[in-house]
Parts: structure tokens; C-alpha cells; sequence
């Protein structure tokens, strides 16, 4: 790879990496205490287990690699990937799931590929995808939100007690567990969405994709416009994945029949689509690097996490086609270089006009 | 015509040759260190793969069969398959030779490729129609040119990376090729 050497001028970022991590961090908040009214302490218990296992494997592997490790620890990297791959886990999950999962995240997503910066997956995504495809019954256990009504009972989670003895004892959590909204509506089978809405206790108590989940979307959407406030990241990655999955929802939209693949709302507002929209897929380091190259990636993983929704096997994917889209990324850059100082649209340079 | 665009999304994502199946990793491996020669290599592959699906479709049909010979297709398919890719030499070179100078040692080592003689065996093994079998040929080669390319791009990158010692050149892209095949799994149940 021919590495160019520019010129000046350079521009200069005052921001440091720690202030980006710790902007993210805050930004995960309003979304983790919506998480955790409707599903209870389990994420909270999933972030601490996912956080004590990153710093200890990034304190490893940095000793091991006779690297400076305060000063990699005080960038916040590490405790980034551990707060979101614990809030993509299911609450109350066992043990060692966060543990499996955030010890290959940071060891071979991130360390074997030199560390910050320079891995090509997001290592949080990377995570999921290995624990999704090794333990897919845990994956899939999630609890149902509290408040919701199912057959007339009302559920609720459990107590902090009960939630250690589950998550380390292993005790079974039968009693608490429905299908998420997207899982239910991938296995309507035959009832117009209309029908389905009224029948299914996740649609018919929620109020525009699901009980609890359009909640939990809406306040990563708060977080993720905070950061845009911030000027964390640009608006064009998140814009271009809502934009694909709008579009592609939009052309696949037949009136609510039954074998309707979803309204745009109820794509916008279920699984994971905010949480990714925001926090996953403006990771600069394995998004495109142009603004037009990260509109081009955003859009693919929108068009991607749809394809998977409606005719995959997966209830939801938006781990795959982040990594898929990963994997694109160099490529996609390959052919949308940022414009050069000082050159027009074209690559041309602007020639100085007459009266100067 | 829905089941052609079927052929063409499984062999190109779902069964891709390379991260599902894991045919051809020789080229994928080797081939990948430049985008330039693996766009080269992309385009010859296609081109032989998709040669090589149809005459070999032609020759297990009007051969193999009538005869009762059908326990020599895979020496019979190599036959083709060599036959194939020194066509395709003999063509790049006469109509252009800058072509034929760039792509080099890697246009005869294709016929080494076991994705073009898997694309073969797998036709037969599944009793696809000509245009089925070609179709098929053609989508495995756009699978294992996509990927090929986007391998290239992503190990240019790597090349630079900060990796550490022992999982150097080779090493660090094997693993990337798990894990680009665990993102691929994803498209499981698409077809």
C-alpha cells in the first residue's frame, strides 16, 4: 500500500481519543437506562462483567507486547467495545457469555491486528457474531419487557438477587423469556400484519414497533443526536444506513399482507437499528474514511441488515452486515479518495481566476 | 426466472467458494497482496471458471454419459479444465499482450484453482440444466472475485498494520478469513 505524503496545510484536531470514548460513553446512557427499566439489572450486570474482562485481556495483551499499558488503558477504547457488546447481549445472560465474547473481541479482533486503530472489524460486532454463532439458544433468550402482558399475566424481571443467581449459578430463567418483536413477526405465518398487530401481545400493547423496543431505540437516537451535536462523527454513516434501510423497506412494502416483510417504522424502531445506526457503524476506525465513502457503507449495511431480516435466518443482523461491510471498507475507500486541498471536483486544480 | 436469480445470490454469497466453502484458497491467499493483480486474477478466474462449467457441462453430456464413462469425470474435467486455461492463455497472449504480461505466472496456475474443477463436479453431482451449470460457473466466479478483491484492498491496509511478530503476513490473513467467513454466515438461509 503506497502511503501518499501530503503536504500542508494540516489540519489539526485538538480532540484526543480519550474525550471521543468518554463522549460515547455518555451517550450509551439515556439508552441503558431504558434498557434496564423494561429489562431489568441484567445489562447493567452484562456491561461490568464485559468491562472488568476488557481491561484485564487489554492489560494482558499490552504487557505481553511490552507496550505502555496506562497509557493505552486511559484511552477508553477498550471499556468502548466492552459497554457496547454488553448492550447488545441479551440481559441476564450466563457468565462466561460476556466473558467469551469480550476476551475475542479485544484479543484477536483488535490485539493481533496491532491494537487501536489499526483493526479492520469492529470488535464489539466481532464478539457478538462468534457468541451468536457458538451459543445461539443464549443468544436468543430474551427476557420480556416488564410491564408487558402475556396472557394475562404481567411480566417482570427479576430482582437484583435473583439476576446474580441467574447470570453466575446458571439457574434457569424460563418464567421471564418472550419473543423480541422482530423475532414474532419473523414467524407470522400466514395472518395479515393487521391481524398479527391484534393477536400478538409485543405489537398490540406497543405503540408503533413493538412494547419496550421502540423505547429503547428512540433513546439511542437521543444518544446518537448528542453525539452529533458533539461533532463526534459526521451525519453521513448513520444517515446512509436509516437512508438504505428506509429505501429498501420502502420497495419491499406491500400494504401489510401476509407475507409483508415490515413497515418502515417498524424497521426503524426494532432490534437493533438505532444502536447501530449511532454507535456501531460511525466507528471511524473500520468505517470508510471519506464522508462520500462512508455514505456508500452506511447505505450497503442498511440494504445488508434488511436482506438478512426478511430472508435470512437470523431474526436480526445488524453484527453481519457491519462486519461484511467492514470487510468492504478499504475497497469502497479505494475509489472514494477525499478531495486534496486546493483541487476542484474532478481532481483538477482550480486555476486562480483573472482578477487576482 | 426467479430461480436464475437464486443460482446467482447462492453461489455468489451464500455458498460463496471461498468463505463457505473454502475452494480456492491457493489464489485467495496468494494473489491477494495487491488490488492490481487481484483484479487481474478476478477477471482471468471468471473468465476460465465460467469456460470451464460450460465445457465440461458439454463434455459429461455428450461424452461421459453416452459412453458410460462417468467414473472419469474428475480426470476427464482436469483434462478440460487444463485445456480450458491454456485456451485463454494462448488468447490473452495473441490479442493482448499487455494482459497476458500482467497477469503472468497466475493465468496457468488457475488451472490448479479446486474452485473450477469443484464448479464442474458440483454441476454434475446436482444434475443442473446448460444453462443452470453456466450460470452456476459464472456466479461461484463473480463470489470468488468478490471477495478476492476485497481481500486485496483490506491486506493492503494490513500491510502497514501494527501486527505483532508471529502472526505476520500469512498468519494475520488466515485469521481475517475466519473471520470474514463468520460475517458471512450471516447470509445462511437467504436461498
Amino acid at each position: 500500500m503506497a502511503l501518499t505524503r501530503n503536504s500542508s496545510p494540516h489540519a489539526h484536531g485538538p480532540r484526543s481519543t480519550q474525550w471521543v470514548m468518554q463522549q460515547v460513553l455518555i451517550a450509551t446512557v439515556p439508552g441503558l437506562i431504558v434498557l434496564t427499566s423494561f429489562f431489568g439489572i441484567g445489562t447493567i450486570i452484562n456491561i461490568l462483567i464485559a468491562s472488568i474482562t476488557a481491561i484485564g485481556c487489554e492489560a494482558a495483551v499490552l504487557k505481553l507486547r511490552q507496550r505502555p499499558i496506562g497509557f493505552y488503558l486511559r484511552d477508553y477504547s477498550a471499556l468502548v467495545t466492552a459497554v457496547l457488546l454488553g448492550l447488545a447481549l441479551p440481559p441476564l445472560a450466563p457468565w462466561w457469555l460476556a466473558v467469551t465474547g469480550t476476551a475475542f473481541a479485544i484479543i484477536i479482533a483488535k490485539h493481533l491486528y496491532g491494537g487501536m486503530g489499526f483493526n479492520p472489524f469492529n470488535p464489539a460486532m466481532i464478539g457478538y457474531v462468534v457468541l451468536l454463532i457458538s451459543f445461539p439458544l443464549q443468544m436468543s433468550a430474551w427476557l420480556a419487557p416488564s410491564g408487558l402482558v402475556i396472557d394475562g399475566t404481567v411480566a417482570a424481571t427479576p430482582g437484583l438477587r435473583d439476576a446474580l443467581q441467574i447470570v453466575f449459578a446458571g439457574n434457569a430463567i424460563d418464567g421471564f423469556t418472550a419473543a423480541t418483536p422482530l423475532d414474532a413477526f419473523k414467524h407470522n405465518s400466514g395472518l395479515l400484519v393487521e391481524n398479527f398487530y391484534q393477536q400478538t401481545p409485543q405489537f398490540n400493547q406497543g405503540r408503533w414497533a413493538g412494547f419496550g423496543w421502540e423505547w429503547v431505540n428512540i433513546a439511542f437516537l437521543l444518544g446518537g443526536c448528542y453525539l452529533l451535536g458533539r461533532k463526534v462523527f459526521t451525519w453521513h454513516a448513520p444517515v446512509g444506513m436509516l437512508g438504505g434501510l428506509t429505501l429498501m423497506a420502502l420497495f419491499n412494502y406491500d400494504g401489510g399482507s401476509s407475507a409483508s416483510n415490515g413497515s418502515i417504522i417498524f424497521h426503524l424502531l426494532s432490534g437493533a437499528t438505532m444502536f447501530g445506526a449511532f454507535f456501531i457503524v460511525t466507528d471511524p476506525v473500520t468505517s470508510a474514511t471519506s464522508n462520500r465513502g462512508r455514505l456508500i457503507y452506511g447505505a450497503l449495511i442498511g440494504v445488508i441488515l434488511f436482506l438478512i431480516r426478511s430472508w435470512g435466518n437470523y431474526p436480526d443482523a445488524l453484527a453481519f452486515g457491519v462486519l461484511l461491510m467492514n470487510f468492504a471498507a478499504p475497497f469502497i475507500d479505494y475509489y472514494t479518495p477525499p478531495r486534496t486541498y486546493g483541487h476542484g471536483k474532478s481532481g483538477t486544480i482550480i486555476h486562480r481566476s483573472k482578477e487576482d | 426466472m426467479q430461480e436464475f436469480a437464486l443460482i446467482l445470490v447462492s453461489s455468489i454469497l451464500v455458498n460463496n467458494f471461498v468463505l463457505a466453502q473454502f475452494l480456492g484458497l491457493c489464489p485467495f491467499m496468494g494473489v491477494s497482496n495487491k488490488l492490481e493483480t487481484a483484479i487481474g486474477m478476478a477477471s482471468a478466474t471468471t473468465f476460465v471458471m465460467t469456460l470451464a462449467a460450460i465445457s465440461s457441462y458439454l463434455v459429461n453430456s455428450w461424452i461421459l454419459v453416452p459412453l458410460g464413462l462417468e467414473y472419469l469425470k474428475t480426470i476427464a474435467f482436469i483434462l478440460v479444465i487444463a485445456v480450458v486455461v491454456q485456451f485463454t492463455r494462448m488468447f490473452i497472449e495473441k490479442t493482448s499482450p499487455l494482459l497476458y504480461r500482467v497477469l503472468g505466472v497466475f493465468l496457468p496456475l488457475i488451472t490448479t484453482n479446486c474452485a473450477v474443477l469443484g464448479v464442474a463436479l458440483q454441476n454434475t453431482a446436482k444434475n443442473r440444466t446448460f444453462f443452470e451449470a453456466s450460470l452456476y460457473g459464472f456466479g461461484a466466479a463473480l463470489g470468488f472475485s468478490l471477495v478476492l478483491i476485497l481481500f486485496s484492498a483490506l491486506r493492503e491496509r494490513l500491510s502497514v498494520a501494527d501486527v505483532p511478530e508471529p502472526f505476520q503476513g500469512a498468519a494475520i490473513g488466515m485469521i481475517t478469513a475466519g473471520l470474514m467467513s463468520l460475517a458471512f454466515m450471516g447470509f445462511a438461509g437467504l436461498v
